[in-house]
């Protein structure tokens, strides 16, 4: 079985192949980040450098229909993330063509 | 219990059971096997759906996909090659 041309057989595959390349990691409380990955484990807790945080805040502006607040997009930098994994939604590789 | 089962006839006269239809056979592991390379809608806790082909997942739910698009309330909000989604956010 060779699913999609990929050889990849367990998702954890995805992560393994994009050890130090730039990622993009989804997490809960409207958080993005942008970094190189490192190191990750099984609960993919995960080591990134170089890395951007984007925060997204949504002001639920006073009668306005429900989830059309502006939304405030906040960003900060850091050298070094150590990310917990039980906060990780969704972390995709650069695309690899 | 309204219908109580009756006391199985003897032995020699009870047909073999008939093999049950193939579209119910099988364990949800089964099932997930199945699709394993055809195009699939992952639901998240939180509501957003990951739309692409699903590459593999791994017992604890986590999942691999490719071709994705991310959409919520119905409109396509990001699209990635390949996404791994960590298992505890499925529904």
């Amino acid at each position: 079985m060779d699913p999609a041309s990929s050889g990849i057989q367990e998702p954890f595959d995805l992560i393994r192949l994009s050890l130090s390349e730039r990622v993009f990691v989804k997490l809960r409380g409207d958080r993005e980040l942008t970094g190189v990955l490192h190191a990750y484990d099984g609960h993919m807790n995960l080591i990134l450098s170089d890395v951007e945080e984007t925060i997204m805040i949504v002001d639920q502006v006073e009668g306005a229909p429900e989830g059309k607040g502006t939304v405030n997009v906040a960003k900060r930098k850091m050298e070094m993330l150590f990310v917990r994994g039980d906060g990780v939604i969704l972390v995709s590789p650069p695309s690899r063509t | 219990m309204d219908a109580p089962t009756p006391p199985p006839p003897p032995a020699a006269l009870s047909p073999p059971p008939p093999p049950p239809p193939p579209t119910l056979t099988g364990s949800p592991t089964d099932f997930l096997k199945g699709v394993v390379g055809k195009r699939v809608v992952v639901r998240l806790t939180s509501g957003v759906d990951y739309r692409g082909v699903l590459s593999c997942l791994d017992g604890y739910m986590n999942i691999a996909l490719e071709q994705t698009e991310e959409h919520v309330d119905g409109a396509v909000t990001n699209r990635y090659g390949d996404a791994f989604i960590r298992g505890n956010n499925g529904e």
